[in-house]
């Protein structure tokens, strides 16, 4: 086995979304490269429970880099340091004997701190029920070749659909825009012929949810798609604002 | 007590149509007036809770992560079956059943079964008329692939995400119900009690997990789609908040628990690195399709695998099993890398793992082909291991991954309590002892949008005269008091063990006694390592915090006392059935060659267990199989 690491922790601990905030230096040695980060919280937080302190608070579930749940900024970039990994598979082994690592929680007005790491990304929820569905009852549907896509249509829609609404856009974002969440699923509607029928009423909808919930506008910076962990391009965005004028002007 | 599993008179292949013609329906004014409480949003309870709430109904939705969306559904990644005949090679509605009822070594029901593959094609068109992104030909036309355990093209796939795009559907669905008022969405709620009023389930107690308020709800009737129970063994590839929680209150208030020992090990999965490893990572058994499995054919081989020579290598699947070479079942498929194993032929440092080999893929299709079915598979096995299976390699070793035991159900769906509705993994019904790869999503949307909505009018049609059942009923105090109670036990009990090292040892000794091999030697003492942990855990537990604030361990450690009694019945179940059979193989019942040794005559049946409170033994009753269409056989894969 390679070698082990000691490394300081600044994790950021906030006791509820109304209380005080503040970083809180951990040391932690012989830290094993082959754990995930998440792991080397649970080896910090079984650590406490021991010592009778509260452990950290962190949203994670799946830990495949899938479900979206993990949610956290690592040396100031969302999930870390290394591209499109989320913070469960993101391994210690990218990460030096010595270092001092800052962990905190999303940084947006819209994803207010519940405690410490975890965030409330409801927001998101609220975006998708204005407008991001199909209105296809079961049952009503005709056969699955009936309409056919081509190979390209389907691939550029599947890169759009494959983003885990994980809020890492948000928080890397200087002013806080959901713009690649938004536009990733208007765009995988904007390709596909089943999302046609819709599609002017959905980005309308879309769009002003996302402004109802206090995220900021996109300027093109570029931030959102460098921190996907899925790799959604901001070629959606561009999707999307011409999907926006194109229904206001018609 | 005799189960009556409720189905259907006539012909296989005519009971569903003819069931669904002639049951009982609610009109749409009724429906309105009827309340249903859906626990769960992964592909069987958010399918179910967007298609009732379409049709009228008033569904009230729990999950208890921060978003419908984030369901473990979500992981799966190698596709969904359905008997659509695309690749015209043969397949039907016919030859999935079969497939499904093989594989699951003849321990399920043939009407539950055939009436999978009957909506299955039913399936594939709602999610393409939802928008999701399925893999095309470049015609235009839906693209299949092949599955363990059959020899047909009938796997629908998006890339290695199929979980991923058709919970993005059922969830879109869900979510346009949630924005049309007819579902109303409880996210960060778990479901702690299961209410009955007159002996049927009229409602929940929930736990909001954010400010920790104990919660009534009241409904005409509750449907669980919890999923399933892999976390007993602490590592598994469950997400970390995967429990049997909200089945096992059902289960102590009267709902029959079937087939507890059933678990599926899956042969596809990372091996495990180190001790502070909180679960396994699985990697899509479509792998196996262009991968081949081989350990070195000496003992103790130390060497790089690309050191040892195509001679000095043994394809040990497609040794023992010509037929179907590395696409056997994942049963047969496990058991054979832990044979290869445990006789020191195992690969890696710890000798757990044998290798997965693409490099004849990659000589005979081309990197670029290989990278285009499997390269985010690829990507992953790289980033947690640090290794490029491109050019080394992969190894892999068997990890529990699913459950097909569960609640009792009828043809309806509903369990032993009326009004209790169970779908999805949390039910036993369709995979019997071993469930077939790309299955697990069919069954899952079978029963949240084709057979619930209709089943469940059978008993909610006799429910519209009735008085509407509130949470101001005494039966919703008893139970709030009684969480509330036990809640307050676990944090003032004080002790020094964790809740995650307690689960740990459950993990320990439900995987070295009740794992891929079991016997009764090791079954009886793991009975009494059983007992011995559930004293330690009430005694010596450890539960920090307070319980009105976001308390992950508060939530963990109802979840492990809950394991820890499921464990205890899972054991028994084990030690009922003297035979070996799909995923549950008993070494005193085995062939000479080391098969499986079913025993039709003696256990042709579904083990369903009755609670019978702390204090008593479970008891066994016994639903038996009756096969009318297929012959039970010895499942042979050579």
């Amino acid at each position: 086995m390679s070698n082990k690491l000691n490394l300081t922790l600044k994790v950021w601990r906030q006791e509820s979304s109304d209380s005080h905030g503040d970083f809180v230096d951990y040391s932690m040695e012989g830290v094993n490269p082959h754990m995930s980060f998440l792991e080397l919280l649970d080896v910090l937080n079984e650590r406490l429970i021991t010592e009778g302190m509260d452990p950290i608070a962190f949203e994670h579930d799946c830990r495949e880099g899938i479900c979206g749940s993990c949610a956290m900024s690592i040396n100031g970039e969302a999930h870390g340091p290394v591209k499109s990994t989320t913070a469960c598979q993101l391994h210690m082994f990218h990460f030096n004997d010595g270092d001092t690592i800052t962990v905190e929680p999303w940084r947006a007005k819209s994803f207010p701190v519940i405690k410490d790491l975890a965030v409330d990304r409801s927001a998101f929820d609220r975006i998708i029920q204005s407008g991001g569905y199909v209105s296809v009852n079961t049952g009503s549907a005709p056969d699955g070749n009936a309409i056919p896509i081509d190979k390209e249509t389907a691939t550029m829609a599947f890169d759009a659909a494959a983003c885990i609404g994980c809020g890492a856009c948000v928080s890397s974002c200087k002013n806080s825009s959901a713009s690649l969440f938004v536009s990733a699923k208007i765009s995988q509607f904007s390709k596909l012929p089943q999302g046609q029928p819709e599609q002017k009423q959905r980005v309308l909808s879309m769009v002003a949810q996302m402004d109802k919930e206090g995220f900021g506008h996109c300027t093109n910076t570029g931030a959102c798609e460098a921190t996907c962990p899925k790799d959604i391009s901001m070629d959606n965005i561009s999707t999307m604002n011409k999907e926006y004028l194109k229904a206001i002007l018609s | 007590m005799k189960l009556d599993a409720k189905i259907p008179s006539g012909d296989l292949s005519n009971k569903w149509v003819d069931y669904r013609s002639s049951l009982p329906l609610v009109s749409p004014a009724n429906k309105q007036r009827q309340d249903v409480i859906i626990v769960g949003t992964g592909l069987a309870g958010a399918s179910a809770a967007a298609s009732m709430a379409e049709m009228g109904y008033n569904v009230k939705a729990f999950c208890f992560q921060d978003s419908p969306r984030r369901a473990h559904s979500i992981a799966a990644q190698g596709g969904i079956n359905a008997a659509k005949n695309y690749q015209n090679d043969g397949d039907s509605v016919y030859r999935l059943f079969y497939d499904t009822i093989k594989g699951g070594d003849y321990r399920s029901r043939e009407a539950n079964v055939y009436r999978l593959a009957e909506v299955s094609g039913n399936i594939i068109d709602q999610c393409v008329a939802q928008g999701v992104p399925f893999a095309r030909e470049y015609g235009g036309t839906l693209d299949n692939r092949s599955f363990g355990g059959v020899q047909v093209s009938r796997t629908f796939y998006a890339r290695g995400q199929t979980g991923q795009q058709l919970l993005l559907g059922a969830y879109s669905a869900l979510s346009r119900q949630i924005s049309l008022g007819k579902v109303e969405m409880y996210t960060k709620h778990e479901m702690v009690d299961l209410v009955l009023i007159d002996g049927h389930a009229k409602g929940i107690i929930a736990r909001n997990l954010v400010n920790g308020n104990i919660e009534k709800y009241a409904a005409n009737a509750v449907v669980l789609a919890t999923g399933g129970y892999g976390n007993v063994y602490y590592l598994s590839t469950n997400a970390m908040g995967s429990n049997v929680t909200a089945s096992w209150k059902a289960h102590k208030k009267g709902a029959m628990f079937s087939n507890p020992c059933f678990t599926q090990i899956h042969p596809t999965c990372i091996p495990v690195s180190g001790e502070y490893q909180s679960k396994l990572t699985l990697m899509s058994e479509s792998l196996r399709n262009d991968g081949r499995i081989w350990v070195s054919s000496k003992k103790g081989d130390k060497r790089h695998p690309s050191e040892i020579p195509e001679s000095e290598r043994d394809y040990y699947l497609e040794r023992r099993y010509p037929a179907f070479g590395n696409l056997v079942p994942r049963d047969i498929a496990s058991r054979a890398a832990k044979e290869r194993c445990d006789a020191g032929f195992g690969a890696g440092e710890t000798g757990q793992s044998v290798y997965l080999d693409f490099e004849d893929a990659i000589n005979s299709m081309g990197k670029d082909t290989v990278a285009a079915r499997y390269g985010n598979l690829f990507d992953m096995y790289a980033k947690i291991t640090d290794e490029n299976p491109y050019k080394t390699p992969m190894r892999i070793y068997p990890a529990v991954h699913y459950t097909m035991g569960g609640l009792w159900v009828d043809y309806n769906l509903m369990t032993t309590i009326p009004g209790l509705f169970a779908i999805g993994e949390c039910n036993f019904s369709d995979h019997g002892a071993n469930r077939l790869g790309a299955s697990a999503l069919m069954q899952g949307l079978a029963d949240g949008y084709f057979v619930l909505p209709y089943t469940i009018g059978t008993y909610l049609s006799n429910e519209i005269n009735k008085d509407k059942v509130t949470n101001n009923d005494s039966a919703f105090k008893d139970a709030e008091k009684e969480v509330s109670n036990k809640i307050d036990s676990y944090l003032t009990n004080d002790g020094k063990r964790t809740v995650e090292s307690l689960h740990k040892d459950l993990g320990q000794i439900m995987w070295n006694h009740c794992g891929m091999s079991r016997n009764k030697k090791d079954l009886s003492k793991a009975l009494n390592e059983i007992k011995e942990l559930k004293n330690t855990f009430w005694s010596d537990v450890k539960v920090p915090g307070k319980k009105d604030t976001l308390n992950a361990e508060l939530e963990k450690a109802d979840r492990v006392a809950d394991f820890i009694e499921l464990g205890d019945l899972m054991i028994r179940d084990a030690l009922d059935r003297n035979e070996s059979c799909g995923a549950h193989f008993r070494e005193e019942y085995q062939t000479d060659d080391g098969e499986a040794m079913r025993d039709d005559k003696n256990f042709s049946y579904v083990s369903t267990w009755e609670n019978k409170g702390d204090k008593a033994e479970p008891i066994l009753h016994k639903e038996e199989l009756l096969f009318d269409t297929v012959t039970p056989t010895q499942r042979s894969y050579k």
